[in-house]
């Protein structure tokens, strides 16, 4: 009896224990946790996996000597140039803007601040075709500037200066909106204490700033190169689509596609693709890296 | 110099301490007015060159009513797909520990690092009557590429993370307390959920939802491909824009942009109102 007890208590204590770390969320029960996982795995499959897995199968569907024929055929070279150019401009560009405009909306206070915070979200929620329309207007030969460029044989659309405009349009966002949060809630105080200790601007930013700030600029810089390599309906409204001197690579898979060159269209995707996928994994390290840095913070102030 | 500095500083802390606020206010302001005023006043002015008659006849023409609708209906399906999808999605991601887990997260924003263009032509080649999607759909007599369905695919997929990104951090920082003291009251799952759940939780999901319905709005690349467009059934409005430049008529294109530019105008200027104010509602708690 009194045996039977003790190990029905000792039981139940130790049942206690695990109830309390077990039962006290809910959606824990093994039958509904296993089922909701498998659901959302299939949908995960569905959704992004089985069309990720598709480009590439498309894209080697004529073997490899074909994959390889495609992706360097001389047009295909040349969109690729191209795109790799105009986000080799377009990521230092917006980096210089979005730490500016960080700095300044994180480190004073000033009316009209939280406008400019909104006014930065525009092209994001911006149709990407009506923003190369916007700069097709203002710039294009009956523009109101570009009609004045033309009196000078200036032409920025329909060649390449109009399609670093509207890609800077597009991604200006991105690196200001990685920054901000973090500034924000890093403070300003280590920056003043700087400033007490006579560091210049300049000191100050590659000392204490950008050493707070380095992964989420990394993040921001990877994000802006996405999707300036990937903006499609707005360079499209500005490129004319010429193809060996205007065609981006997204516009030069669209070029294939419709010309029922379905393999290599997707020859041309997957190079698109593995830039996205090095997007992800980019975006992973950093997150881990962050996440150690708070860790290291934490037990320091422990 | 620093003297004066350091006697600003004593003085009065509230004042600018930091270097750089006229370098970076001019840069700020300089290059938002370039990038993002100039451009907007500059399709102002073209749409008030415009009659109020020729305004509204573009813009109130039969096939481009028809486009507004089918972009409309099918960006509120494809948040609501979004809604519920990204709720089970971040619930998982965030409750439960499985194998894979961490790939599954990375994963989850692969919809914004791929390029749009090759997210349409993937789509559409999976949801072809060819494809592997199409054929067996098919069989079930359910016809995707090429219809307004297509376009709700397409909007889904290029919107999908938006949810789950927005619900999951609250997710994460939701208070245990409350879910205990509700299950220790004898709360069935379902009822802790509805009731203890879900009121925090839903300022974060209809917030990810709206930022779906406005991406879903404004998609270009992914949807055309798929989406046939047949003038009055699969024609979206960010192709009646381009269809309009492409005949040379800047004016109609200008028009129907001006329109779609205000709708995204007013959503964005909601949605940051809206998260203002249910973070200060989280905060002062």
């Amino acid at each position: 009896m009194v045996d039977k007890g003790l190990t029905l208590k000792g039981l139940t204590i130790k049942d206690l224990t695990m109830r309390t770390s077990a039962h006290l969320r809910i959606g824990d029960q093994p039958w509904v946790k296993w089922s909701l996982i498998t659901l959302a795995l299939s949908l995960v499959t569905l959704l992004l996996l089985v069309p990720l897995f598709a480009i590439f199968a498309q894209a080697f569907s004529g073997g490899l000597e074909s994959y390889i024929a495609n992706v360097t055929d001389r047009f295909t070279l040349h969109a690729i140039g191209l795109t790799l150019f105009v986000a080799a401009l377009t990521v230092p560009i917006n980096l210089v803007f979005g730490v500016f405009l960080a700095w300044l909306v994180t480190r004073f206070e000033f009316p009209g601040r939280k406008l400019l915070i909104t006014l930065i979200d525009i092209p994001f929620a911006v149709s990407p075709v009506v923003a190369g329309l916007l700069y097709l207007l203002l710039y294009g030969s009956n523009g109101w500037i570009g009609s004045r460029l033309m009196d000078h044989d200036i032409q920025l659309m329909f060649s390449w200066p109009g399609i670093l405009m509207v890609t800077v349009f597009v991604t200006c966002p991105f690196v200001a909106r990685e920054l901000i949060p973090l500034m924000q809630q890093q403070g300003k105080e280590e920056e003043e204490a700087g400033v007490t200790l006579g560091a210049s601007g300049w000191q100050l930013f590659r000392r204490i700033t950008l050493p707070n700030i380095q992964w989420a600029l990394i993040y921001g810089v990877v994000l802006t190169n996405a999707r300036a390599v990937g903006e499609f309906g707005a360079v499209s409204v500005v490129s004319g689509n010429i193809r060996g001197e205007t065609n981006t690579l997204p516009l030069h898979v669209e070029l294939l596609y419709q010309d029922y060159n379905v393999v290599g269209a997707f020859a041309s995707s997957s190079l698109l693709a593995g830039i996205a996928l090095l997007t992800l994994f980019v975006k992973s390290f950093v997150e881990w890296r962050q996440a150690r840095q708070r860790q290291a913070l934490n037990e320091e102030e422990i | 110099m620093s003297l004066a500095i350091t006697s600003a500083i004593s003085l009065n802390p509230s004042k600018r301490v930091l270097p750089g606020f006229a370098l970076s206010l001019g840069i700020s302001l300089l290059f938002i007015s370039l990038i993002l005023l100039l451009p907007i006043t500059g399709l102002l002015l073209q749409t008030a060159g415009m009659s109020w008659n020729e305004y509204w006849s573009v813009i109130s023409d039969p096939r481009v009513v028809a486009s507004y609708k089918v972009t409309l209906w099918a960006a509120a399906w494809a948040s609501a797909f979004n809604g519920v999808v990204g709720l089970l999605l971040a619930w998982v991601l965030v409750r439960y520990e499985f194998p894979g887990k961490r790939i599954v997260d990375a994963l989850m924003d692969l919809p914004f690092a791929l390029p749009t263009a090759v997210a349409g032509i993937t789509l559409s080649a999976l949801f072809a009557e060819n494809g592997w999607y199409g054929s067996i759909l098919a069989e079930a007599g359910i016809k995707v590429a090429f219809t307004p369905l297509g376009i709700i695919v397409a909007m889904s997929f290029t919107s999908l993370p938006f949810v789950v990104r927005t619900v999951q951090p609250v997710l994460e920082d939701l208070a245990v307390e409350d879910e205990e003291a509700a299950i220790s009251m004898g709360g069935s799952d379902l009822t802790v959920f509805r009731r203890v759940i879900f009121p925090s939780l839903w300022p974060a999901l209809l917030t990810g939802i709206a930022l779906s319905f406005t991406r879903s709005l404004g998609e270009f690349g992914a949807v055309i491909f798929i989406a046939g467009n047949m003038p009055y059934v699969s024609e979206i409005t960010s192709l009646m824009i381009f269809i309009r430049l492409q005949e040379f008529d800047y004016a109609a294109a200008s028009a129907i942009a001006s329109v779609v530019l205000l709708a995204s105008l007013i959503l964005l200027f909601l949605i940051n109102i809206w998260q203002a104010f249910y973070l200060r509602r989280i905060h002062g708690r």
